[in-house]
């Protein structure tokens, strides 16, 4: 099967408008069928630097980003140098001609920018333009959109710039440029694009959140800004907390008086909320925290993509108490696995994680709309106390869930306490009911194992080599199996969505029967490969690791397939 | 009607002596004077000796985290604006390892009241200075005097301009439960810091020593004067007034937030109609 994506670059500087181009080109792609797969990479900074939002589209599913690139718009002088390496042979390099022969190559188009646009704010309607002549897409994809976005601003603003669109595709086509047009778009369904802290943010409101805390951190910031744009109608109250301590606090004394609390950020805020996660534990009182990782240590790198804070999540939190993990891999996972993360915490009382990455958060896919009437009831607390007696918070039961009331509605009187407690929620010291309390909290990992998300095989269980991998690298690993067995050898995904608690029967055995079983994961020391070890005893014999701030691709993959262990 | 019985008889933790005995006393009092039952009142409380003070009453409460007391409080308050919500702690929670959840909550002005039970030491730790302690303190942990210059609540509230700004005296029950009272009524974040004296711990601030010094404000003191009050905020020495040192009618946080408006969040049920109506806008 021949790779029929075009992969499209687009590099500049922070604050040239590459996100508009790309943003605007992906739209139109996926509003014309086609599937794409975003990655956006950027700088911590303001203005300048060098950024690049890559566009890997095509008529068929693809599932994560490419290394070779074919179309390079390079809309600053550093973009050609930077990414000549990565050309394709049949790569073409859009250069605006006032930069240069220097930031020019072979097989470069020299557009003049200035000629076609009247002001310098155009450009990105004349980059457009072009891109939308070399890849052959109906131009009226890209004008609706240009109607879409600027009609609030007046006809003139959107007639100005459908022209520079339109002239610069009529320049492009009296050039003489070999590029073969994409492959015309197969999906006619209705769609919608959203990146994976979209989809967060979406799979909350559908599941009831109604209540959001944080402290900004990219890349996890964006979950609350989609809350904060979009919740409004939903009745979603959103809070910037001036810490991520009092973030995760607020969220759990919302919850605790009957909201629905969702606390996003990244591993170095998610440090300073681990007090609260313990609170959480202790008082029983839910709330799903949306962990977007980022490379550490402290500060590390921190726009750049990594999967190693997943130790920090499974451990976080002084004593012990039950949670659950998720790791969403697709953009349909994020909403799926956010309402799931709502239902778990409700249910248990309980902490619960999304653990989701800079890559996925940033990335736009063509999704199909989600059917909301289907998705599945979610846990709540009860608002009246009709049992006899007097409401106890901390009722032991075989489950180890106590009935949840909430404060303020009956006469019940709802107590709890981050000291060791009563049934009845009051602090004591008596250390028979400390064990009682703890082997009743303890009692709730039977239920959260019992719902635990089972990991995903593809592909044939007999296969000679099977890619374990969990969260974001669903897609490298899907796109390398494909890949291997078109060359001949037989190859499986396991993909975890659920990475705690862990079924080893849903799992084991195809670790042990797999010839070749391969952990590819985003961190440096194999934190799934370790717990799974911790759990089940299986020793993955090979690992591929990456943890250079960039997500992995099937090239990266098959490239390191034949190494061991690092 | 609410009665003082309503709110229960405990056996405490406390040391015989506490003053927390007496702010117990006040509270209750003020809240059976405000006619409220103990099931639409939710204490919040941090870690401390004053921190276990709503264990010792009947009433809905949020026992957290040291230092932490208002930010679950403003959360509480927000997903149900119905609840009376009074976050109750130290000085040492409430100032020190609270101390920016306690900026925050001047700015954001959420309808809540802090009551600090400020013995100006930390009592459940045995005896180290707290923020309020006042410098050159001999204590165990600071051997050489206590090195820092204390923290004044009153000054920094009134410099926010908080909304309701008081000090009370655990040695004087009626006049504290009618400040307590009046905070409670008051629309926005509301601060009563509560001089008391620690009987284990601090042999400085003693009862007597608080008696000799504090004076009740008189009604020539305007608490609607931002100048009068911040005079009255720094006065903390030989002489120590207590009574509603600044009061204004800021509106409280919640104002802009209509979706707050709708009552308790815990009645809210996402409409999907509404939800769907967003997917849509990103097709």
């Amino acid at each position: 099967m021949p790779d029929i994506s075009v992969n499209i670059l687009i590099g500049g500087e922070a604050g040239q408008g590459l996100v508009t181009v790309g943003d605007f080109l992906a739209k139109a792609l996926v509003r014309a069928g086609y599937e794409i797969v975003v990655t956006q990479d950027y700088m911590s900074r303001i203005r300048g630097g060098h950024n690049t939002y890559a566009v890997r589209v095509s008529p068929d599913p693809v599932f994560a980003p490419r290394e070779g690139v074919d179309i390079l718009v390079a809309l600053d002088a550093a973009s050609y140098p930077l990414h000549r390496d990565q050309l394709s042979e049949r790569a073409v390099v859009l250069v605006d001609e006032a930069l240069g022969e220097a930031a020019a190559g072979p097989r470069t188009l020299l557009v003049p920018f200035k000629a076609l646009c009247p002001k310098p704010i155009f450009e990105n309607m004349a980059a457009l333009g072009v891109l939308c002549s070399l890849l052959c897409l109906d131009a009226a994809w890209i004008e609706k959109i240009i109607h879409d976005t600027f009609a609030k601003k007046g006809e003139e603003m959107v007639a100005a710039n459908r022209k520079v669109f339109a002239d610069a595709m009529a320049w492009t086509a009296e050039q003489q440029v070999s590029f073969t047009c994409i492959a015309p778009a197969v999906n006619t369904g209705k769609r919608i694009m959203l990146n994976g802290n979209e989809a967060i943010a979406l799979g909350a409101m559908a599941a009831g959140v109604n209540f959001c805390s944080f402290y900004p951190m990219t890349p996890g910031t964006s979950v609350a800004l989609t809350l904060a744009a979009k919740g409004q109608k939903m009745g979603v109250v959103v809070e910037q907390a001036e810490d991520e301590i009092a973030a995760v606090n607020m969220a759990i004394g919302a919850s605790f008086t009957g909201a629905t609390a969702l606390v996003p950020t990244s591993g170095g805020g998610f440090a300073l909320m681990v007090e609260g996660i313990s609170l959480s534990g202790m008082i029983e009182t839910p709330v799903v925290v949306v962990v977007a990782m980022r490379p550490g240590p402290a500060t590390g790198l921190p726009t750049r993509t990594e999967q190693a804070d997943l130790n920090l999540v499974l451990y976080a939190g002084h004593g012990e108490f039950p949670r659950a993990i998720f790791a969403p891999g697709t953009v349909e996972q994020c909403f799926h696995l956010t309402h799931a993360a709502v239902h778990i915490a409700e249910k248990y009382q309980s902490p619960v994680f999304v653990l989701t990455d800079q890559f996925l958060a940033d990335s736009y896919r063509g999704v199909v709309p989600f059917d909301l009437a289907a998705l599945p009831a979610v846990a709540r607390p009860g608002t009246a106390h009709d049992g006899p007696g007097v409401y106890e918070r901390y009722a032991v039961t075989d489950s180890g869930v106590s009935p949840r009331l909430i404060p303020g509605f009956g006469d019940s009187l709802v107590v709890a306490d981050s000291d060791e407690h009563t049934a009845d929620g009051h602090i004591t010291e008596d250390l028979g009911v400390r064990v009682t309390m703890q082997d009743k909290r303890s009692r709730k990992m039977a239920g959260l194992l019992a719902d635990a998300v089972p990991p995903e095989l593809h592909g044939d269980p007999s296969s000679d080599v099977l890619l374990a991998c969990w969260g974001t690298t669903r897609g490298a690993a899907l796109e390398a199996a494909a890949l291997l067995r078109e060359s001949g050898t037989s190859c499986a995904v396991l993909h975890f969505s659920q990475v705690y608690p862990l079924v080893p029967g849903q799992f084991l055995p195809l670790l042990e029967k797999a010839p070749r079983a391969v952990m590819v994961e985003g961190n440096s020391t194999g934190q799934l490969a370790r717990l799974i070890r911790q759990e089940t005893g299986f020793v993955f014999a090979h690992h591929i690791l990456r943890y250079d701030g960039l997500p992995l691709t099937a090239r990266y993959i098959l490239d390191r397939l034949g190494s061991k262990r690092p | 009607m609410v009665t003082v019985a309503d709110y229960g008889d405990f056996e405490t933790a406390w040391c015989p002596g506490c003053g927390n005995f007496s702010i117990r006393k006040a509270v209750i009092k003020a809240l059976v004077s405000l006619g409220l039952s103990p099931h639409e009142v939710l204490f919040v409380s941090g870690i401390g000796q004053a921190a276990k003070a709503p264990h010792y009453l009947r009433a809905n409460v949020f026992n957290g985290l040291h230092g932490r007391s208002l930010p679950p409080a403003q959360g509480a308050k927000l997903a149900n604006p119905g609840l009376t919500v009074i976050a109750e702690s130290g000085d040492g929670c409430s100032y020190g390892e609270g101390g920016n959840h306690f900026l925050a909550a001047l700015r954001r002005n959420v309808d809540l009241t802090l009551l600090a039970h400020d013995n100006q030491i930390y009592g459940l730790t045995k005896g180290q200075a707290s923020p309020t302690t006042m410098e050159g303190q001999v204590t165990k942990a600071q051997p050489m005097g206590a090195p820092s210059m204390p923290f004044n609540p009153m000054a920094v509230a009134v410099a926010m301009r908080a909304g309701f700004v008081a000090r009370g005296f655990s040695g004087d029950i009626e006049h504290l439960s009618g400040l307590i009272e009046r905070a409670v009524r008051h629309k926005g974040f509301s601060l009563v810091d509560i001089l008391q004296p620690c009987v284990s711990f601090n042999k400085v601030n003693t009862f007597a020593w608080y008696k000799e010094r504090v004076y009740r404000l008189g009604d020539d003191h305007d608490p609607r004067d931002f100048g009068a009050a911040m005079e009255k905020a720094m006065e903390f020495g030989e002489r120590i007034p207590i009574g509603v040192i600044y009061e204004n009618d800021r509106p409280p946080f919640g104002g802009r937030l209509p979706e707050a408006a709708r009552g308790p969040l815990a009645l809210h049920r996402p409409d999907m109609a509404v939800l769907d109506g967003i997917l849509a806008a990103y097709a």
